[in-house]
């Protein structure tokens, strides 16, 4: 056995690492398209401590060390491109703190989105987080470090927007922490009135320092919820209708969905339209803003609301969408990838035209979600192509594919969502030259050795 | 290859299985104990999937990995997928080809071993598998059930005491039955879960052809792992009669007044077996023989019905225990979760809960406060006191 297999087991005991051929092949992937390169190690640390050891011996050994959460980004943001040290999360998972007068949550790094929201349903059930549409084994850390969203983000922005506070081990192995939080016992803000230093975290993959603790605020869950769904066959007027539900300030989420199968649904845009309300009378009053907002469509015979019926309902309002993973395997082939841009929601019309074409170019299955964000500023659409998993050359038409809609997306003015190492790259090219610099000069100084998810926002 | 070979690329590594359907906590046995993802069922999945394409060689430690599964279902109840119904039989699978290719861990070898040799897994002798029996006499043509006993039911200690309770009371309720004795061969259940399909055939056939030597029709069993390989597996064998778990039995008895209870003070709370609930959906029978005890307090694990967490025995675990040691053993978490219901007895209905709780309460420290006692004993218990009374 190697001295750093023998040092890492007197940090956290033996069950939990592994140099085994089994852990390294399973943790040398994800269920997307970028191609596998397997860890050294696989350590399941349970404390920040330990955390801080394993970095100093990182650091030592000059060896990588990726922190991860459920792997579930598709896009191999925890793939270890260099090798090294994975280090699943998932054992620091308790909820530490529940301040409902101030209403946020302190959570460990590995704590889950399902075990988050079991617990506020049968503990706090007034008080609800901005929920993903991952499974529910996707960690409160990771998401927010991936600038996830959720089914709080057309009201609230991203979920790393809704972060309060962060306890983060640096490359260096120091603790530190990030927001209210570093001067007062409360973690009620991530940044203001102090410089907003969670931006050297968010967003970066992992790649400045590994999140233990986080703060997240939580927000009134109504007692009632629902939805509507408003068709309409015309992508064109698709951005106006989420500018103009935005605009009430009154829905819980917006996202519009298309797909060619089954075939009726072709050519079709399913605007999904969640309320919520402590009353009938509210939830009436909801249905009845977005009714006249959107009048005028029915006027002109553009789109209509569609009656839904109990079996459509349930799918729809399951947090986490159950649906969402489903797509994996509507072809029997138990793989998808999206690309998923963030951009003005005016783009959308010319974002569905690509993703069909794209679907034609490549003979792929396709669908996609968009999601208006914090009330209309941007969307994230998502251009998702299924793939069969034993079907390697439908694997490799599908990376194409999404290779494609990412360089389209940048060229509209959109910018890609959890990129992977290529599209990181692509983006880096068209970067401000001074932005780029920064982002180096941040990484230079927070992780002087580089061990840190390397090969992820490798800025020069 | 067998057929899940060409399945097996759709799992999508979610992790739904992993869940309950509230998500309160992780609810697969093996993903509970060892906490690697490749312990879970998607790691399985994976890690078989690359090992049918030759991606990765056959070792000990995967054949471990996919023989810590109990095969207790919760990955068929949570996977958002429609194959999920095929999960358990494409892990049956994988392991029949790791026996057909002699790759299996040692543990599992010797359980074959020891059911081929001696009929059962615990290498006992045959002669006495009806020891326990005292004053319960042999099946006669024209009793009206068969009493398969099992393996636990006829050697274990704590499954020995299972199985009087239930043949005193099918006694007192004047049912007719008989045991087979020394006659009786182990059921097959953990032998198909475990892949040895030739050997499962084995035992499926001969135990038909001894029961229509004997013109059994009907089969009452005090286990849920031979209730469901007489109820779904044995079908294709040729078997044409009546299974039942006692828990039905005893439900219909009591249904039907011909047992009846008096006071008997507990609080207790009730965990599904695996092959009794999420196999074979038998929730209420059991839940409703208690609650029709006066003085009985049943609360529910968290946990319960198709959520239940496995007592970590399925799949031959009872004897080869590959979840054992540790505090995240499912069987010690089990009876913490019981514990904390405030009850002071967790009913079960398997042999195989009863000695997996029997071990973790010891190794809790819970054995004085938590009676961990089949449904067949407290409802004996409760007889009991009304003869007395």
């Amino acid at each position: 056995m190697s001295d750093i297999y023998e040092a890492l087991v007197e940090i956290v005991g033996k069950d939990y690492v592994s140099n085994q051929k089994e852990e390294r092949y399973f943790y040398g992937r994800d269920p997307g398209l970028m191609k596998p390169h397997e860890p050294d190690y696989v350590v399941m640390p349970r404390t920040t401590e330990e955390i801080q050891e394993i970095v100093r011996l990182a650091n030592k050994e000059k060896t990588p060390v990726v922190p991860k959460g459920a792997g579930l980004s598709l896009t191999g943001l925890v793939i270890p491109q260099k090798g090294g040290i994975v280090l699943d999360m998932k054992r620091m998972e308790r909820i530490l703190e529940l301040n409902e007068k101030a209403r946020y949550v302190i959570v460990e790094g590995g704590t889950t989105h399902g075990v988050l929201k079991s617990y506020l349903q049968k503990h706090y059930p007034s008080l609800r987080h901005s929920m993903p549409d991952s499974p529910p084994i996707a960690t409160v850390v990771a998401n927010a470090v991936i600038h996830g969203q959720g089914r709080l983000t057309q009201q609230r922005g991203f979920n790393s927007d809704m972060v309060s506070g962060l306890e983060v081990v640096l490359p260096t192995g120091e603790i530190c922490r990030i927001g209210s939080c570093s001067v007062s016992p409360y973690w009620f803000s991530k940044g203001p009135p102090l410089p907003d230093l969670t931006g050297l975290f968010l967003g970066w993959f992992g790649t400045t320092g590994i999140i233990t603790k986080l703060g997240l605020k939580l927000y009134p869950c109504k007692k009632i919820r629902d939805v509507m769904l408003f068709l309409t066959d015309r992508a064109e007027l698709v951005p106006d209708i989420m500018l103009k539900l935005g605009h009430t300030e009154m829905m819980e989420d917006i996202v519009v969905s298309t797909q060619p199968i089954p075939l009726r649904f072709k050519g079709n845009f399913f605007i999904l339209v969640f309320m919520t309300g402590d009353s009938d009378e509210e939830i009436e009053f909801k249905r009845k803003m977005a009714w006249d907002t959107l009048w005028e469509y029915f006027d002109s015979r553009d789109g209509g609301f569609v009656s839904i019926t109990p079996d459509m309902k349930t799918p729809m309002m399951a947090m986490p969408s159950k649906d969402t993973t489903r797509f994996a395997d509507v072809r029997k082939g138990g793989g998808f990838e999206y690309s998923g841009p963030i951009a003005p929601v005016e783009k959308y019309p010319d974002f569905v035209k690509k993703l069909e074409e794209l679907a034609s170019n490549y003979n792929l299955s396709y669908a996609s979600a968009a999601r208006v964000i914090d009330g209309g500023h941007c969307m994230m659409f998502s251009f998702s192509y299924t793939f069969n998993r034993a079907d390697p050359d439908e694997m490799d038409r599908a990376k194409k594919a999404l290779d494609e809609a990412a360089e389209f997306s940048l060229d509209q003015g959109g910018v890609i969502w959890k990129p992977n190492i290529d599209e990181q790259k692509m983006m880096m090219a068209r970067m401000d030259p001074n932005t780029l610099r920064l982002m180096g000069k941040i990484k230079e100084l927070l992780d002087p050795n580089g061990i840190m998810n390397p090969g992820n926002w490798e800025a020069k | 290859m067998q057929e899940y070979a060409n399945q097996i690329h759709r799992c999508f590594r979610c992790g739904y299985c992993t869940f309950p359907t509230d998500y309160s906590y992780f609810n697969c046995p093996s993903y509970r104990r060892f906490r690697f993802e490749s312990y879970s069922t998607g790691g399985r999945l994976w890690l078989t999937y690359a090992w049918v394409k030759g991606e990765i060689e056959w070792s000990e430690h995967l054949a471990e990995i996919l023989y810590s599964c109990t095969t207790c279902k919760n990955c068929v109840e949570q996977c958002p997928m429609k194959f999920a119904s095929d999960i358990v039989e494409w892990i049956v699978g994988a392991r029949s080809d790791m026996v057909e290719k002699s790759k299996i861990p040692l543990e599992v070898g010797r359980f074959f071993e020891a059911v081929q040799v001696y009929g059962n897994p615990l290498k006992l002798p045959g002669s006495e598998r009806g020891a326990w029996a005292d004053g319960t006499k042999r099946y006669e043509s024209g009793d009206e059930y068969l009493f398969y006993v099992g393996c636990l039911g006829s050697y274990d200690e704590n499954g020995q005491r299972m199985a009087r309770s239930l043949a005193e009371l099918l006694k007192e309720a004047e049912i007719s039955f008989g045991i087979l004795g020394s006659e009786e061969k182990c059921c097959g259940n953990e032998v198909y879960m475990l892949g040895e399909m030739g050997l499962f055939q084995l035992l499926a056939e001969k135990n038909i052809q001894k029961f229509k030597e004997h013109g059994v029709r009907k089969i009452v069993t005090l286990s849920p792992h031979a209730y469901n390989a007489m109820k779904n597996n044995y079908l294709k064998f040729g078997a044409d009669f009546e299974v039942y778990h006692y828990t039905q039995l005893l439900y219909d008895l009591a249904k039907k007044n011909t047992i009846k209870f008096s006071q008997n003070q507990a609080k207790v709370t009730y965990q599904d077996p695996c092959f009794l609930g999420r196999y074979n959906k038998i929730y209420d029978e059991p839940r409703q023989i208690l609650q029709g005890i006066p003085g009985i307090e049943l609360v529910e694990m968290e946990r319960n019905r198709e959520d239940s967490f496995c007592c970590g025995g399925g799949s031959g675990n009872f004897v080869m225990d590959l979840l054992a040691g540790g505090e995240e053993s499912p069987g010690r978490v089990r009876v913490r979760e019981a514990y904390e219901t405030g009850a002071d007895t967790l009913a079960v209905a398997c042999p195989s809960c009863m000695i997996m709780f029997m071990d973790a309460a010891k190794e809790e420290g819970l054995e004085d406060r938590l009676s961990i006692k089949d449904v067949a004993q407290i409802v004996k218990e409760s007889l009991l006191l009304e003869q007395t009374t």
